[in-house]
């Protein structure tokens, strides 16, 4: 992971700060840094999404292709998760050596969406046993500057939201070969529901409390930190500690509270804020990389 | 750690030259080591890519705009040094060399590295008798000839030249002057767009 060199001194100053609930850029702990969101912003994807949530970028692109179902799952199709890091984020990413974090960010990922309540990927099943859609989740790091997962979690939710899946119509014949009929009109498409789909929540251990949306200053400072991943009701559907340090299982009960607090918080604006762009229409200004 | 250069193009997205990087060993002791790297997002073409970056491609990209900047930065003033150039790729619609290249001219600009001249790149092709410049990807796809062409415009220098598929010696030169041409023609744009940065920044710096 990119990291920042931070002498004694300031790592004192952060915690400090901290234990008065006082952060260097003025944040509480609870507090989000300005989350910047846009869809639609590759036009060769069936989905995509860009998120900056303070100097961190992230752009998610959905692919969506036909493929078999699993054997044991003949009734749904499947996502499959792949990420970049960039070398544009940190030198250290150049080659392979961003496959690291990257394979760890995906498995999280697979971890997260493992859940069956998550996706409903039966809407995904275009034959039993022989045909469905399988969404090619990519994610590209191009600037890192602390707390990834959660944009990168944020960046997923609102790329799958604006995912649209041609829809086919399987036609059998006489013989009883099958032919699939993509749909005459280019607008004719289905969307997938992503009301359950969780955000992590990345809850930083620093001296005796913990931070949210941390920098990278700050994750220098902590020890260990939670990953939570929450639903927008708040139900908790993944729990991970990362870092070389312990926590107590007294803060980690603090901590998941913090986190369901606010989880359903971010879930309630990014939900308004998908909706919005959406209802915008095709008349929306569209930013892209220029911005 | 902030790109010193960095620039956004609709197709092509280009990271920054770095000053000084640890891994001396490889440094020159006259010159500056240029480290080029081509990655291009999975999502980037119509097919689904597997690999970013690594792949035989994606190297032989990157060999290629080493070559062009090499011959373009003034590499005897900074030895014992690596200037890396990271470019990458978010949306792929034909040109991408070309792109690259003029991405990575206002980076290397922005970040303060001394040039001998901007460099300016175009693909070029050749159909039905006409010569074609800044091809498509479908255009590409045609399997026409293509020529990619990166230009040093003030002296009319040529950093790169490439040609694939077999073409006319009698025709190169229309489908070369179609490629200068519209590489002039960039470079007249970003000369625009540089200096009414340096004008801004200039105000606003209180010069």
């Amino acid at each position: 992971m990119a990291s920042v060199a931070l002498s004694e001194a300031e790592k004192v100053y952060i915690m400090h700060g901290v234990q008065e609930d006082l952060r260097v850029d003025g944040r509480g702990c609870e507090d989000y840094r300005c989350v910047e969101v846009e869809t639609d912003v590759v036009s060769n994807t069936s989905g995509s999404a860009r998120v900056k949530l303070g100097h961190t970028d992230i752009l998610v692109g959905v692919k969506a292709e036909m493929g078999t179902p699993k054997l044991e799952k003949p009734n749904e199709g499947y996502l499959e998760f792949f990420v970049d890091c960039s070398a544009n984020a940190t030198p250290d990413f150049e080659g392979r050596g961003g496959d690291d974090l990257g394979t760890e960010i995906a498995n999280t990922l697979y971890r997260i969406f493992s859940n069956k309540s998550s996706v409903d990927l039966k809407t995904l099943c275009i034959s039993p046993r022989e045909h469905c859609w399988v969404l090619y989740v990519d994610v590209l790091l191009l600037e890192c500057d602390g707390n990834l997962f959660d944009a990168i979690s944020i960046a997923v939710k609102a790329a799958l939201f604006n995912t649209r899946i041609p829809r086919v119509r399987v036609l059998e014949d006489e013989e009883g070969s099958k032919d699939i009929e993509l749909s005459d009109d280019p607008y004719d498409c289905i969307r997938l529901s992503v009301e359950n789909v969780p955000c992590i929540v990345t809850l930083c251990k620093i001296g005796y409390r913990h931070v949210v949306d941390a920098t990278l200053q700050e994750e220098a400072c902590s020890l260990a930190s939670l990953l939570v991943s929450v639903t927008s009701k708040g139900a908790v559907t993944c729990l991970r500690k990362v870092g070389k340090g312990s926590l107590d299982p007294e803060s980690i009960f603090e901590m998941m509270e913090t986190s369901k607090r606010v989880g359903k918080v971010l879930h309630a604006s990014l939900q308004n804020i998908l909706h919005k762009e959406e209802s915008l229409g095709p008349k929306r200004q569209k930013v892209g990389f220029l911005g | 750690m902030k790109p010193y250069g960095f620039l956004a193009v609709p197709r092509c997205d280009s990271a920054w030259p770095a000053k000084i990087r640890g891994s001396r060993a490889r440094a020159l002791p006259d010159r500056a080591l240029v480290n080029c790297q081509y990655s291009s997002a999975t999502f980037s073409t119509g097919e689904r890519k597997r690999r970013p970056h690594g792949d035989r491609k994606s190297c032989e990209m990157g060999l290629q705009l080493r070559q062009t900047f090499e011959a373009a930065i003034l590499t005897q003033l900074h030895p014992r040094s690596q200037i890396d150039i990271y470019v990458q790729v978010l949306q792929a619609d034909g040109g991408t060399y070309a792109a690259c290249v003029n991405a990575a001219t206002l980076a290397v600009l922005d970040a303060g590295i001394p040039m001998r001249d901007f460099v300016c790149a175009c693909s070029a092709g050749f159909v039905d008798g006409t010569a074609l410049a800044d091809l498509s990807h479908v255009e590409e796809a045609a399997g026409g000839p293509q020529l990619a062409l990166a230009l040093l415009p003030a002296s009319g220098q040529i950093a790169l030249l490439e040609m694939d598929a077999r073409l006319h010696e009698d025709h190169l030169e229309r489908v070369l002057e179609a490629a200068a041409q519209a590489a002039r023609d960039v470079h007249t744009l970003l000369d625009r767009v540089v200096r009414q940065h340096v004008r801004e920044a200039s105000i606003l710096l209180g010069d």
